[in-house]
């Protein structure tokens, strides 16, 4: 009973340490849920899963540097970044709550992929280009400022674009690449 | 080689380096450089090189084209993950699809952060405690008030007293517990010589004496035989290095608890 009522207090605390924004950037990185929720920090992060799946939700731990093995070490972890996300795939029903006009959202799905496809780093004109095909020019530059500003795209000094952190952690690459070859099969 | 060679090699060697930050900052298939025959040119023309500014141009032209190999294995890595797919290929189906189905796809890969923005009621109670014990702007940012005297003079006791200035110089400090151990004549047990009635008059004591010992006005011994630290006085002092003896530091603690066991036994 003292066990259920400590890992409540726990689950309690790690709700509002990962739900609410504290710094610029979202989510908590491991050695602060440490610093509140102390070293069984993974197991409260485990059971919190448990309770979110249900809401189609889920804690991921994202690595700033490289990606984090299947079984990442309590140090890879304490470095690691930690955020709730959508667990399973949006519904275009669902989507409509999220704020996203969808040529934003599909002008983003096409720079991802042609980043990704290009090895990491792709030059602007070569993204805008791109997007000028189905999007009024107007827009364009005005949508690679927003997925740029949101945290989905990087621009070096050099005009090259790169995937920035929140591409890297919302968007599944392995999937959205064989989702769009799969169109053409 | 003649000076019309040589500005065509340094060209050359030009060309090499630009082409290679091109690949590099642009992203270009690495593989459209042909690494051999730029060795080769490479080859060709180092024994040619003469002036500092020459030799230093190829090895730039050496150190971009590593570069571009790195680039090349890179490259080959990519092109064996399972993310990687035909550049031209993608390109072309994101052509053709419509915005829609590409959002449709786009859908089942992305995974969006979930935050809160939501204020609680307790939250709410707090801010309000906080605003009510937070003071108006004048007065937090109001100037300090700062009450205007008259010019005078101050006296040295008036300094000492408000602890501006000490009472002794330190040299003085210093010349009095000299002279001190300088009375007893012979050697004395450290602890005896520095231990007190107080604490703090200990740790004034040992402080000083860490100085005599430094400045050679004094000098430690150790007995082995009963493992003891006594101090020496020297009637004249040995300045503060001497270059035919090699300078150590001694620790000695001093503690409140050694300092309380001295004392009931002294007592």
């Amino acid at each position: 009973m003292k066990r259920k009522t400590y890992y409540i207090g726990k689950l309690k605390s790690a709700v509002l340490l990962l739900f609410y924004k504290h710094h610029m950037k979202p989510g908590v990185k491991g050695w602060e849920l440490k610093k509140s929720l102390g070293s069984d920090y993974p197991k409260v992060i485990q059971l919190l899963n448990n309770y979110l799946s249900v809401l189609n939700l889920e804690v991921k731990a994202v690595s700033e540097e490289a990606e984090l093995p299947e079984k990442p070490t309590p140090e890879q972890l304490d470095k690691a970044r930690f955020y709730v996300t959508i667990k399973g795939p949006i519904s275009q029903r669902e989507f409509k709550s999220s704020g996203w006009r969808i040529d934003d959202l599909a002008g983003l799905a096409v720079a991802v992929a042609h980043i990704i496809s290009k090895g990491g780093k792709v030059p602007r004109e070569e993204v805008e280009n791109l997007l000028k095909e189905k999007l009024p020019e107007w827009r364009v530059g005005q949508s690679i400022e927003r997925y740029k500003h949101t945290g989905y795209l990087l621009e070096d000094e050099n005009g090259m674009l790169y995937l920035d952190w929140r591409s890297k952690v919302e968007i599944d690459y392995k999937t959205l690449i064989n989702s769009l070859m799969e169109i053409k099969e | 080689m003649s000076s019309k060679d040589r500005k065509r090699a340094v060209e050359q060697l030009q060309k090499i380096i630009e082409l290679s930050k091109s690949i590099e900052e642009r992203g270009k298939n690495p593989f459209a450089v042909d690494i051999d025959e730029i060795i080769s040119t490479l080859k060709t023309h180092f024994r040619g090189w003469k002036s500092f500014e020459e030799l230093c141009l190829d090895a730039e032209a050496v150190d971009s084209l590593s570069s571009i190999i790195k680039l090349q294995s890179d490259w080959i890595k990519d092109r064996s993950t399972y993310l990687y797919r035909d550049p031209f290929l993608l390109l072309d189906i994101i052509k053709k699809v419509s915005n829609e189905k590409i959002t449709e796809v786009f859908l089942g890969a992305w995974h969006p952060i979930v935050e809160l923005e939501q204020i609680s009621a307790e939250m709410l109670l707090a801010a309000l405690k906080y605003w009510k014990n937070l003071l108006p702007l004048d007065e937090r940012w109001r100037e300090p008030e700062t009450i205007s005297t008259q010019v005078g003079l101050v006296s040295k006791d008036e300094l000492v007293k408000s602890r501006i200035l000490a009472e002794k110089t330190f040299k003085d400090e210093l010349n009095e517990l000299w002279n001190e151990l300088k009375h007893i004549s012979q050697e004395i047990r450290y602890r005896d010589f520095v231990y007190k009635g107080t604490f703090a008059e200990t740790v004034r004591r040992a402080y000083l004496t860490s100085f005599l010992i430094t400045y050679g006005y004094a000098e430690l011994i150790f007995h082995s035989t009963d493992a003891e630290i006594y101090i020496k006085p020297l009637q004249e002092p040995k300045g503060k290095f001497d270059s035919k003896i090699q300078n150590v530091s001694i620790p000695i603690t001093i503690s409140m608890e050694d300092w309380l066991k001295w004392k009931e036994n002294k007592l």
